[in-house]
C-alpha cells in the first residue's frame, strides 16, 4: 500500500491523499507527530481529516496513517473521578508525562493498564449469558459499583470465570472459549444498545427550590439552561451536578473556562454527597475541552461524554450528564463546516445542526437495558446554551428548544439584581410536572401539587399587577392584591432566591423546600381569607413573619421540621383575626 | 531550509499566494523582501499542494508580486525575552521602539503558546484590592483572573485602567509585580497617557509595554496581544512575577482578525466577524490564571470599546463568555459627572465568592456586597417610578430607597480617579449607606453580621 500523504494544512482541517481504503470517521495520525484526526470526508483517494490537536509545523507532504477504527472511548474500571480530554485522553497523566501545557503528539493509553482491580465474579462456569450481562464486579470506588458486562456482540456459556486480582486487558472469563476482559472500547459516535425506551416518572431531585418546586427535571429527561453571559448558567450546572440524587455524574466542561474545570476538581473531592457522605468525586468523571484546547476536540467531547454515560446506566445506575455549553460544540461543528466549504443554513451553521443536536439529546432517556436481569437506568441530560446576546431566535436555541422538555430559561434581568438562580419563572417550563405529580403526592404531601399551583399563580398575577403598580402607583391596588403583590416578593427573595455559596441553602432537601412552601402559602391563603372579611391589610401583612420568612436559608435540612412551628403560629395568630 | 522564493503568484489585500514551495508549514512565520529592500512579515494561513497562503503583517503597499523574496523561516513568530526586558518598549510585533540597543535574548518562545492543562491550574482566590470601591466592594478582583472593563467611545476607561495598575496591591502579601501592556491600535495620547502615568508612579521599571498605534500597521495588531501574554508568562511562571496585563483595545483586534477573515473569503459569522472570533478571543483571555507550584501569576485587564454601546455586539458578547465577569463602564453616570462611572448593575465578578470572607477580606463582605446590590436595585426602580407618578406617590420605604441610590451614586461610586479606600473603607461605607434604611429592609443579611455591624457606627 502506498503511503498516504497530506496535500493541504488549512487549520484544524487536513486533506491528505492516497488514503484508498479508508472509512469515514476512521481515526488517522496525521504527520511526523502523529497527531490524532478523524476522517469526516472522502472524495476520490482524498480525505479530509478534522485533527484534534493545533497543527501548527504541519506540512504538505507529511505522512498520514489510518488506524482504521473510529474513534472509541475506553470503558472499564479507573474511569471514575477521572478527567479526560475532548478524545478521551487522560488529563492528569498528561500533565504527568509533558508538564503543565498540552503538547501535540502524545502517544498515551486512556485507561491504566498496569493498575490491578479487585474483580469479583458473580455468575459461575456453565451459566449461560448474554451481552449487557453482569459477569461480576470490581468495587472502582466507595460510592461505585463497576459492573463489568459482557461486551456487545458476545453471548453464550461461560467456560471459565475467576474472581481476583486483574488488570483492564487480562482475561477474566471465558464464554464458549472466547476471551472476556474488563476494558471495552466503544465507538462514540454510535449509541449503545438498549433492550427498551420506558417512561419517566421519577423527579432528579436537585435540591434547588426553582427547579425542584416550580420547573421540576425527571430521572430520564432532557433539559436545557440557556442565557446570556453572566447570568449563572454554570452555576447551575455545577449546582445540579454537586447535588442532584444522580449516581453517576458526567461533567463536559466544552469550550469554556479553564477555571471552571480546576472549580471542579478541587471542590469536588471535598464536597461531601449528602446521600451517602463520600466525596461528590467518586462518583464524577470530567471531559475537559477548555476554549483554549483545539476547536475539532470539542466536537468530539459531547459524544465522548454521552458514551461514558451511557456505559454507566447499562449497569443499572441514574446518570446526568451536563454539557456547558452546547453552543460552543455548534459551533465547533460551524467551524469545520465552514472549512470542508459546505453550504451553510442559518447563520452559517451547517444545515445537519438541528439533527445533531437532536441525536445527542435522544441518546439520554431511562431505559430498561441490554442483559437478562432486565435492569433498569437513565440518563437524564442538562445542556446549557449560550445564545449570542442573549437572543434566543439564533439556531442553537431553536433547535434545542425543539427537542428539550424542561427550559430553564436565565434572565439578565434577574441577575443584575443579583437574583440567583436567575431562572425566569415566568418564560421557564416543565412538561415533565404532570408526569412527577405522583411521586410528589406520595413522597411529599398530597397538598404539595396545590402549593405549587399556588405559588406559580401568585408569580405570574404579580407581574401584571407589577405593570399597573408602575403606570399608577401601588396605592390604586386593592388590598387583595397589595397582598399578591407582597407575597409574590416573599416567595421571589425567601423561596426562589437560592444561595449556592452559603453552606446551609446550597441545598434544600424536598421536605425542606415543601415545608417553606407549606408556611408561605398558609400564610397566604389565611391573610387573603383575613382581607376578605375586611381585616385591614396593615394588621395582616405583619413583619415578624417576613423577617422568619428570610431566616429560612440558615435553617439546616435536618432542622426543617422548626419550620412547621411557624406555620402553626401563622395559623394561630392569623385564625385568631378571622375568628 | 531558508530560501528565498520568488514567486509570489497573487496579492490580493493582506494575503500572498507563493506557489512552487516545498516543505512549508502551517502557522509559520514569513519574512518578505522587497526590492527596495524593506523587510515584512507575515504567517501560514494555509498550505495547498505546491502553494502556501501567506497573511501579512503589514499592508502590501509598494509590494510587487515580481522579483520579491519571500522567506519561510521553519518556526512560527518568536519574541526574544530576558530579565531585562522590564522597563522596554517594543513594537506590535516585539520589536525595539525605544532607541535603546536590543534586548540580548536568554531564549526565544512562540508567541501562540500551548492550553494550560485543566488539571495543572490552580484556582485563583487571592484578593486583589484595587482601592476602588465598586470593583472591591462589589466585583472584587483576584489574581489569575481576565475582568475585561466594557466601556464606550469617549468614556474615561484608560484613566480606569491606569488607576488600577496604580492602586492594585494584594494586602499582606510581599511579592514580585509587573505590568505588561498592549496598546493595539489606539491613538498615541492614549498609548502617552499610559506611558506617563506609570512614570509618575514609578511603574515603569517594572512594565513592558507593546505599542502598536493607530497608525501602525493593522495586521500587526493580530501579534500584538500574544506577543505581550507570551512576555507575560515568561515574566509570571519563569521568573515568578505577578502580572496585570492590560490590552487595549480589543476591539481594533477583533477589526483586524475580520479583516483578514475577509480577505480570505471565509463564510462570516455575526456581523461579518469570523465564526472562529469565539475560539481566537479565547486563545488569548485563556492565558491568564495560575498554575500550580509556580509563583507567579497573570491578571488580564483587556479594555474593549463596545461598538454603538451595544453589549450584544459580538466583540463585548463573546468575551463576556469567556472572561471571568465584565466592569461595565455607563454613559449615564459619567454624564452626571461621577467617576470611576461604573455601572455596577451589569457588571461581575464571577471569582469574587472564592476571594473574600473572613481572613481573606472580612466576615460581612458577601452580605454586604449582596445587600448593596439589591438596595441598588430597588433603588433605581424607585427612582424610576417616582419620574413617572411623582415621588408623592411613592411609599416611605421607597422614598428612602431612592435617597439611598442617590447617595449610593454620590458617595460610594463616586469617589474620583485619585482616590485609593482600602477594603474596610469601603465596606464601612457601605453599612454606613445601609444604615438609610431600616433593618428589616436587610433581608440578604444574615443576622448574626446584621446584629454585629448595623448598630455599630464607631467607623462611621
Amino acid at each position: 500500500m502506498n503511503q498516504a500523504i497530506i496535500v493541504k494544512v488549512s487549520g484544524p482541517l487536513v486533506v491528505a491523499a492516497g488514503l484508498d481504503s479508508a472509512n469515514l470517521h476512521d481515526v488517522v495520525y496525521v504527520g511526523h507527530a502523529k497527531l490524532v484526526g478523524e476522517i469526516i470526508e472522502l472524495r476520490g483517494d482524498q480525505a479530509s481529516i478534522q485533527v484534534y490537536e493545533e497543527t501548527s509545523g504541519i506540512k504538505v507532504g507529511d505522512p498520514v496513517e489510518n488506524t482504521n477504527a473510529p474513534l472509541s472511548m475506553e470503558l472499564a474500571p479507573g474511569i471514575m473521578s477521572g478527567i479526560f480530554d475532548g478524545i478521551g485522553r487522560p488529563l492528569a497523566s498528561i500533565r504527568a508525562l509533558v508538564g503543565d501545557r498540552i503538547t501535540t503528539g502524545l502517544a498515551i493509553d486512556k485507561l491504566n493498564r498496569t493498575t490491578k482491580w479487585e474483580f469479583k465474579a458473580t455468575k459461575q462456569v456453565g451459566d449461560t449469558v448474554t451481552a449487557g450481562d453482569v459477569l461480576g464486579t470490581v468495587q472502582e470506588t466507595a460510592v461505585i459499583e463497576h459492573r463489568i458486562m459482557v461486551p456487545y456482540g458476545m453471548h453464550g456459556k461461560i467456560t471459565k470465570i475467576q474472581s481476583g486480582n486483574f488488570t483492564i486487558v487480562d482475561t477474566i472469563a471465558e464464554i464458549d472459549g472466547q476471551p472476556a476482559q474488563m476494558l471495552q472500547k466503544w465507538p462514540v459516535r454510535v449509541a449503545r444498545p438498549i433492550a427498551r425506551k420506558l417512561a419517566t416518572s421519577v423527579p432528579l431531585i436537585t435540591g434547588q427550590r426553582t427547579i425542584d418546586t416550580l420547573f421540576p427535571i425527571a430521572k430520564g429527561g432532557v433539559a436545557a439552561i440557556p442565557g446570556p453571559f453572566g447570568s449563572g448558567k454554570t452555576v447551575c450546572q455545577h449546582q445540579i451536578a454537586k447535588w442532584s440524587d444522580a449516581q453517576v455524574v458526567v461533567y463536559i466542561g466544552c469550550g469554556e473556562r479553564g477555571n471552571e474545570m480546576t472549580d471542579v476538581l478541587n471542590e469536588f473531592p471535598e464536597l461531601v454527597d449528602i446521600k451517602n457522605g463520600q466525596p461528590l468525586m467518586k462518583r464524577t468523571i470530567l471531559i475537559a475541552n477548555t476554549s483554549d484546547m483545539p476547536v475539532a476536540a470539542r466536537e468530539a467531547s459531547i459524544y465522548t461524554g454521552i458514551t461514558i454515560a451511557e456505559y454507566f446506566r447499562d449497569m443499572g445506575y441514574d446518570v446526568a450528564i451536563m454539557a456547558d455549553s452546547t453552543s460552543r460544540w455548534a459551533e465547533a461543528l460551524r467551524e469545520m463546516s465552514g472549512r470542508l466549504e459546505e453550504l451553510p443554513g442559518e447563520e452559517g451553521y451547517p444545515a445537519y445542526l438541528s439533527s445533531r443536536i437532536a441525536e445527542f439529546y435522544e441518546r439520554a432517556g431511562r431505559v430498561q437495558v441490554l442483559g437478562s436481569e432486565g435492569l433498569l437506568g437513565s440518563i437524564t441530560a442538562i445542556g446549557a446554551v449560550s445564545p449570542p446576546g442573549g437572543d434566543l431566535s439564533e439556531p442553537v436555541s431553536q433547535a434545542t428548544l425543539r427537542i428539550v422538555k424542561v427550559f430553564w430559561g436565565l434572565s439578565a434581568a434577574l441577575a443584575y439584581r443579583r437574583h440567583f438562580p436567575a431562572i425566569d419563572w415566568l418564560t421557564s417550563y416543565s412538561l415533565y410536572a404532570d408526569q412527577l405529580a405522583n411521586w410528589y403526592r406520595d413522597n411529599l404531601s398530597p397538598a404539595y401539587a396545590d402549593y405549587r399551583q399556588g405559588a406559580m399563580k401568585i408569580l405570574q398575577l404579580s407581574a401584571n399587577l407589577e405593570e399597573i403598580v408602575r403606570l399608577v402607583g401601588e396605592d390604586a391596588l386593592s388590598d387583595s392584591d397589595r397582598l399578591i403583590l407582597d407575597m409574590a416578593n416573599q416567595l421571589k427573595e425567601n423561596y426562589l432566591m437560592q444561595d449556592a455559596m452559603s453552606e446551609t441553602d446550597t441545598y434544600a432537601a424536598p421536605r425542606k423546600q415543601f415545608l417553606m412552601l407549606e408556611a408561605m402559602m398558609t400564610y397566604y391563603h389565611m391573610a387573603a381569607a383575613a382581607i376578605q372579611k375586611g381585616v385591614p391589610y396593615e394588621q395582616v401583612v405583619l413583619p415578624t413573619f417576613r423577617e422568619e420568612f428570610a431566616q429560612f436559608r440558615y435553617i439546616p435540612n435536618d432542622k426543617a421540621d422548626q419550620i412547621s412551628d411557624l406555620t402553626n403560629r401563622i395559623k394561630y395568630e392569623l385564625g385568631g383575626k378571622l375568628a | 531550509m531558508n530560501k528565498y522564493y520568488k514567486t509570489i503568484q497573487s496579492a490580493v489585500g493582506p494575503l500572498l499566494v507563493v506557489t512552487d514551495t516545498k516543505g512549508v508549514t502551517y502557522n509559520e512565520f514569513v519574512e518578505i523582501k522587497a526590492n527596495d529592500g524593506t523587510v515584512r512579515y507575515g504567517k501560514v494561513l494555509e498550505v495547498l499542494d505546491d502553494k502556501a497562503v501567506v497573511q501579512m503583517f503589514t499592508t502590501g503597499q509598494g509590494l510587487g508580486i515580481h522579483d520579491n523574496a519571500v522567506k519561510f523561516t521553519g518556526h512560527g513568530l518568536e519574541v526574544a525575552v530576558s530579565p531585562d526586558i522590564l522597563g522596554r518598549v517594543f513594537d506590535g510585533l516585539g520589536r525595539p521602539k525605544d532607541g535603546a540597543a536590543p534586548l540580548i535574548a536568554t531564549k526565544k518562545l512562540d508567541i501562540n503558546g500551548a492550553p494550560i492543562n485543566p488539571t495543572a491550574r490552580d484556582y485563583p482566590q487571592d484578593f486583589i484590592q484595587t482601592g476602588i470601591s465598586t470593583i472591591d466592594g462589589l466585583n472584587t478582583l483576584v489574581r489569575g483572573q481576565k475582568l475585561p472593563i466594557f466601556s464606550m467611545s469617549g468614556m474615561p476607561h484608560a484613566a480606569l485602567a491606569a488607576q488600577i495598575a496604580r492602586q492594585a496591591t494584594v494586602p499582606n502579601a510581599d511579592s514580585k509585580f509587573a505590568i505588561v501592556f498592549a496598546a493595539i491600535g489606539i491613538t498615541y495620547d492614549e498609548a502617552a497617557y499610559f506611558m506617563n502615568s506609570f512614570a509618575e508612579t514609578g511603574a515603569l521599571s517594572r512594565s513592558v509595554m507593546f505599542i502598536n498605534l493607530a497608525n501602525d500597521p493593522a495586521l500587526e495588531r493580530i501579534a500584538t496581544p500574544r506577543v505581550a501574554l507570551t512576555v507575560a508568562e515568561y515574566l509570571a511562571f519563569e521568573l515568578d512575577y505577578h502580572v496585570l496585563v492590560i490590552t487595549t483595545d480589543m476591539t481594533n483586534y477583533a477589526e483586524a482578525l475580520r479583516e483578514v477573515s475577509a480577505a480570505r473569503k471565509e463564510i462570516p459569522g455575526r456581523r461579518g466577524y469570523p465564526g472562529y472570533l469565539y475560539t481566537d478571543l479565547a486563545s488569548l483571555y485563556e492565558r491568564a490564571g495560575c498554575i500550580k507550584g509556580r509563583q507567579g501569576s497573570i491578571t488580564q485587564i483587556p479594555i474593549l470599546t463596545m461598538p454603538e454601546d451595544d453589549k450584544t455586539h459580538p466583540i463585548p458578547d463573546l468575551t463576556g463568555y469567556i472572561t471571568e465577569g465584565q466592569i461595565v463602564i455607563s454613559r449615564e453616570l459619567y454624564k452626571k459627572g461621577i467617576t470611576p462611572p461604573i455601572d455596577i448593575l451589569p457588571s461581575l465578578s464571577r471569582l469574587k465568592d472564592k476571594g473574600i470572607g473572613p481572613g481573606k477580606t472580612r466576615d460581612d463582605h458577601k452580605n454586604v456586597l449582596n445587600q448593596l446590590f439589591a438596595c441598588y436595585a430597588k433603588g433605581k426602580d424607585c427612582k424610576e417610578l417616582a419620574q413617572i407618578l411623582g415621588e408623592s406617590a411613592l411609599s416611605a420605604t421607597d422614598q428612602l430607597y431612592c435617597k439611598f441610590a442617590t447617595a449610593f451614586e454620590n458617595q460610594f461610586i463616586n469617589q474620583g480617579f485619585n482616590t485609593n479606600r482600602t477594603i474596610a473603607e469601603t465596606l464601612n461605607l457601605g453599612w454606613h449607606l445601609l444604615r438609610m434604611l431600616p433593618k428589616v429592609e436587610l433581608t440578604r443579611i444574615s443576622k448574626p453580621i446584621l446584629d454585629k455591624y448595623y448598630d455599630d457606627d464607631n467607623n462611621d
